[in-house]
């Protein structure tokens, strides 16, 4: 290739006030401003969206999938820490 | 090592098997990414050429609210491409080695876009039939087994119901209007109709990759499966219209639960797969042209790009 292409961005939205930025797409930007530009046009033509962050996807790191096992199953043996493990008495309230 | 390998497709395998999406950094064979990459990519460059054919009636709408909505599908179809181009780059590829690939004439496009839109009545029949075509074929790419390529379909599906709806409309129009214009509904059905059924692609029997796609979810139905549920539903819509099919042998079969219909002209298909359609060449060429008459954009933004980031440095300093 000759002319190197513009970088890569990850785009996210934030459907409606109070809730939070979801990733949904990436796209080709030179820059920042751009970026947010063609987001809006590509992401947001049926309003889905008040607010866009984007971040250049080279800043993104990610846990690697070969080690969800040991990363992640530490959390499977600790059913304690959800309030469903503890029976409350019929005659407790408010708990 | 080899049984590493093995053991790999196996786990890889029961993954598809279960229904649990593979995702770009997860390990998959060579021939899954391979056969994605293509018809990813693919279909991307659908979108992108696909935006030529209904561009040409832009300038030409029968009236402003027509002209908006037909802006908006092309729209909508540059979007497509973008969600399905970027789908394909995690996979591995980049988008200057996928339009390199379709500007060379390696890479195909949905053979329906070398058709040329010679009417107004065109623009409903291409919305109404084609993208009902591709909506049948999407559907089910919803819940293929490369989770980005499915979540791409969702959002393209999304958008593509008011493409049919406003094609339909058009030709509901037309065919209520003066007679000469449910003649130009008409020849614009004769048109479109065959060449929209080869949009499924060639019959199961001469499709050698269906069995390996299926197996990995990739597609959930076969060419032949998909072009009988598109016959079953567009019919009946052609009758509402007060249409004919043009297909002499079109007939509904009781024990089928479904239509019979005529054989497909497969020697034409290939022909234009082959890139002697009416239109190949101009749409290769548009696209190219556009390309290249980018290039200054896309470079004088790269070099605005640069400014800014070395003026924020300095500013920094
Ligand atoms: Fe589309
Ligand atoms: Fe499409
Ligand atoms: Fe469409």
């Amino acid at each position: 290739m000759t002319q190197s292409e513009w970088p890569l961005w990850e785009v996210f939205i934030r459907s409606k006030q109070g809730l939070d930025h979801k990733h949904v797409g990436s796209l080709h930007a030179a820059d920042a401003t751009m970026a947010i530009q063609n987001a809006r046009d590509v992401y947001t033509r049926r309003q889905e969206g008040i607010s866009i962050w984007v971040v250049e996807s080279t800043h993104v790191h990610a846990s690697n999938p070969d080690d969800a096992e040991a990363f992640f199953d530490p959390a499977n043996d600790k059913v304690y820490r959800h309030p469903t493990f503890y029976d409350v008495p019929d005659s407790i309230k408010h708990m | 090592m080899e049984t590493v390998e093995i053991n790999l497709e196996e786990q890889f395998q029961a993954r598809i098997d279960a229904d649990i999406s593979i995702e770009p950094k997860d390990w998959m064979p060579d021939a899954y990414r391979k056969t994605l990459v293509r018809q990813i990519s693919q279909h991307a460059h659908s979108e992108l050429v696909g935006m030529l054919p209904e561009g040409n009636w832009i300038t030409r709408a029968p009236s402003l609210k027509r002209k908006s909505i037909l802006l908006s599908k092309v729209q909508d179809e540059a979007g497509h491409g973008l969600y399905l181009y970027s789908a394909a780059e995690t996979l591995g590829t980049s988008r200057d080695q996928m339009l390199a690939d379709l500007h060379s004439g390696k890479a195909k496009y949905s053979s329906i876009f070398n058709y040329p839109t010679l009417s107004w009545a065109d623009m409903g029949t291409v919305g109404w039939l084609v993208d009902g075509a591709a909506i049948l074929n999407q559907v089910p790419l919803c819940r293929t087994s490369y989770g980005p390529y499915a979540r791409a379909m969702v959002r393209v599906c999304k958008e593509e119901s008011f493409h049919q709806r406003q094609g339909f409309e058009i030709m509901q129009t037309l065919c209520e209007g003066a007679p000469v214009q449910k003649e130009m509904a008409q020849e614009a059905l004769n048109r479109w109709w065959w060449p929209t059924l080869m949009m499924f692609g060639p019959a199961d029997a001469d499709s050698p990759n269906t069995a390996q796609s299926m197996n990995w979810r990739i597609k959930r139905f076969t060419n032949d499966e998909l072009r009988q549920k598109f016959v079953d539903m567009m019919v009946p819509q052609a009758e509402f219209l007060g249409l004919t099919v043009p297909d002499p042998e079109l007939q509904w079969n009781e024990t089928k639960k479904g239509y019979d219909f005529g054989g497909v002209n497969w020697e034409e298909f290939w022909n234009v797969v082959k890139g002697n359609g009416m239109c190949n060449k101009d749409r290769l060429g548009a696209r190219v042209k556009a390309h290249e008459e980018g290039a200054w954009v896309r470079e004088a933004a790269s070099a605005h790009a640069k400014k800014r980031a070395r003026k924020m440095a300095t500013q920094a300093a």
